[in-house]
């Protein structure tokens, strides 16, 4: 249903590009969502594994990063083996990383004193191979620090996720800045699955992917991860909560 | 034998017998240290008397010092027949500094049995001085306050021989103030240049570097330079050098290193070391000189570096083994060459462990990154944030007591009116850990406000009674 997908011309020149840049005889591992719908707006099917994410929270997610460490655990927990987390708050609560299908034996940590030494973690993680994925909470992701993540994922294979969590929402516009990940996403909370009863359900996310690499952007409203790191695709609500507040905040 | 008896060690030289070292018991009994042997029986009928064995008290000495070297600082030597002497610089902030450093290695030596006292200053004399003089049991001399410290010292500390101590004595001279007040050229004259000496040391006016403790058993390896040498890439190819040696030196004793040091003695008689440590024994060269290599940039070369030398101070048996074949099980991925990159540079490397605690903030613990995995998990079944905040905050809350959730609360300024929540759960103090807990209750309730956003907010006490908690609400974590 997507263009990219119908129009043998684009394919065409796809494969062109790929061989130009030399990784083409090497399929790119992905590691899909398990919905079809976001596999489908991901090229390959899928997140690329050696390459990097970004994630990152709207609203007052963008100062504690809560959703979006959730879902880059997520992620982290459907790959197979290690994962190094790099972080330099230390707030991150295990007992719900280990709820979102990430078993404590499968996390190390690494924290830093400054965001310099995530980024210098990360990309020794990265350039090791021997993790699933690397997953880095930073306030800042220069272009130039991204680039070098990028090549040391892309030598290895290594998923690298970066959680980009900020000191005040106003700085938040940062996230409009050009880096090289492959996919950037934003990830806000909605209330909750309704239940008959009296009490909070499953969470739910709306889940936007804001840049993708050689795809287009789309919005997505998921239920948050399960106990295996999955997520699901909620049905589209006609009335969406307003969230017009935070949204004038991104820079363009 | 029992604690409380006294017992004293008997040296003796010629036909003199005297007292060397006497126990607490004994001392409190009026033996002293100096004492003739004769005496001390006259004074206590049946005392135990040990002969003093010096080859011996030496070899534990310099056990004691190869376990410092190991643990402490690179550079550590024996100092006289009874003490050791350290230089911790860059090596103090490992153990939260240089007061906690020196309290936790005499605690360290309590436990094992032994009474020490230890010393930080800027000079070997000084530190060598204040340790054997003063009653603490730990003292810090800061940084510039050598002068002030040592100045009403008698000369004993001074590390001269006794007959100059005994002609000084003569001369009616007592502390170090006095000594360091005479003019030096008489003093020379009359004494030799050894007191100048020993005075500058203390004072730190001359350098007095520390020569390391190297035993048969050390693997060490070294490289001499003709002409100095400075540049980085110079260092490096040299590193890699003695890291192959290393190695191969290993290898024929059937060793891993655990912890090494990198010895850069410069032109100008002064000396830096680099440590590097691995969670594993490892005798692979590549391995070993990543670490090293890595903080070349930390080597000042100054005017050149003559000498190399790489140790081997902690070394494991390795033995080779067969690498299971990945076309039957899976392979398992060593993660300790990256752990140990990381771990060098100074990153905190752990790993969260659960731990039987219903109290939020005590079920996590952190384990070392190689620790064996346990496939431990956390066993609530309720949601729990993915931030825990280290100290909850108040929040101004509006809620029917005794057990139901907030309509109404204020976080940060803001006021959010709940929709929807869950709880309580109810969790309860652990009087074992703390006696003030044993009546302490926290009801934990899920709260969702307008936005959709999740908070794990608290009321201390169970709404009812003032014993169980003083009923003021906080925050403790965002859900995501």
């Amino acid at each position: 249903m997507s263009h990219a997908r119908t129009s043998r011309l684009i394919d065409d020149l796809r494969e062109r590009i790929a061989h130009l840049e030399g990784g083409s005889t090497r399929k790119a591992a992905v590691l899909p969502f398990g919905v079809p719908d976001i596999d489908d707006r991901l090229p390959g099917g899928g997140l690329v594994c050696g390459a990097i994410h970004e994630v990152a929270g709207g609203g007052s997610g963008t100062v504690d990063g809560a959703a979006a460490a959730l879902f880059a655990a997520g992620i982290a927990a459907r790959s197979k083996g290690k994962v190094l987390w790099c972080l330099t708050r230390p707030d991150l609560f295990a007992p719900s990383v280990s709820q979102a299908g990430l078993h404590p034996d499968r996390v190390v940590y690494c924290e830093g004193d400054k965001d310099e030494d995530v980024l210098a973690s990360m990309e020794e993680g990265l350039s090791f191979g021997g993790f699933a994925a690397v997953v880095g909470e930073l306030v800042r992701l220069p272009m130039t620090a991204s680039r070098r993540l990028h090549l040391a994922a892309e030598k290895t294979g290594t998923m690298g996720l970066v959680v980009r969590r900020w000191r005040r929402q106003t700085e938040a516009s940062d996230y409009g800045n050009p880096t090289a990940s492959t996919t950037r996403w934003r990830v806000s909370v909605l209330p909750s699955e309704p239940l008959p009863v009296a009490g909070v359900g499953r969470a739910r996310w709306l889940a936007e992917l804001m840049r993708v690499k050689a795809g287009e952007c789309a919005e997505f409203e998921i239920g948050a991860t399960d106990a295996k790191g999955r997520i699901c695709l909620l049905p589209v609500s006609a009335d969406r909560p307003d969230t017009s507040s935070w949204r004038g905040s991104r820079a363009s | 034998m029992p604690a409380d008896q006294p017992l004293v060690v008997i040296s003796r030289s010629g036909t003199k017998r005297w007292v060397s070292a006497a126990d607490t018991a004994a001392r409190k009994v009026g033996l002293r240290i100096g004492m003739s042997a004769s005496k001390a029986q006259a004074v206590i009928a049946g005392l135990t008397m040990m002969d003093a064995d010096p080859v011996a008290d030496a070899a534990a000495l310099e056990r004691l010092a190869l376990w410092a070297l190991r643990q402490y600082s690179p550079v550590v030597a024996v100092d006289g027949t009874d003490g050791i002497v350290m230089d911790t610089e860059g090596a103090d902030h490992l153990r939260g500094g240089e007061e906690m450093m020196i309290t936790g290695l005499v605690n360290m030596l309590r436990g094992r049995g032994l009474t020490g006292r230890a010393a930080v200053a800027d000079t070997w004399g000084a530190a060598h001085a204040i340790a054997r003089l003063t009653t603490a049991e730990t003292t810090v001399v800061p940084i510039g306050g050598v002068a002030n410290a040592v100045v009403g010292l008698p000369i004993h500390c001074l590390r001269l021989p006794p007959d100059t101590i005994q002609r000084l004595h003569v001369l009616g001279v007592e502390t170090v103030g006095e000594l360091s007040a005479m003019p030096r050229a008489p003093l020379t004259l009359r004494f030799g240049p050894e007191p100048g000496r020993r005075l500058d040391q203390l004072f730190g006016r001359v350098a007095e570097p520390i020569e390391p403790l190297r035993t048969p058993d050390l693997v060490v390896v070294s490289k001499n330079f003709q002409e100095p040498i400075g540049a980085a890439e110079t260092i490096e190819k040299y590193v890699r050098r003695l890291v192959g040696q290393l190695t191969a030196e290993l290898e024929q004793r059937g060793l891993g290193v655990r912890r090494s040091d990198l010895v850069i003695h410069r032109v100008d008689n002064t000396r830096q070391c680099l440590r590097a440590g691995l969670a594993k024994p490892v005798r692979d060269p590549a391995r070993l000189s990543k670490l090293l290599c890595d903080r070349i940039e930390k080597i000042d070369p100054g005017f050149g570096i003559e000498r190399l030398d790489l140790v081997a101070v902690m070394t494991e048996v390795l033995e080779e083994r067969q690498v299971a074949s990945s076309l039957i099980e899976e392979d398992v991925v060593d993660i300790t060459p990256v752990i140990d990159v990381l771990a060098n540079r100074g990153q905190r490397l752990y790993r969260l462990s659960p731990v039987a605690s219903d109290v939020p903030e005590r079920s996590v613990m952190r384990i070392a990154p190689t620790a064996p995995e346990t496939g431990a998990d956390w066993a609530v079944k309720w949601p729990r944030p993915s931030r825990l905040f280290a100290h909850p905050e108040r929040i101004e809350v509006t809620a029917l007591l005794p057990d139901q959730p907030p309509a109404v609360f204020t976080w940060r300024g803001k006021r959010r009116r709940v929709k929807r929540a869950d709880g309580p759960e109810r969790i309860f103090g652990e009087w074992w850990q703390r006696p003030r807990e044993m009546q302490a209750v926290r009801d934990y309730f899920v709260v969702e406000d307008e936005q959709g956003e999740r908070y794990w907010v608290y009321r201390a006490g169970d709404g009812v009674d003032l014993e169980t908690g003083s009923h003021l609400w906080f925050i403790h974590g965002v859900f995501g």
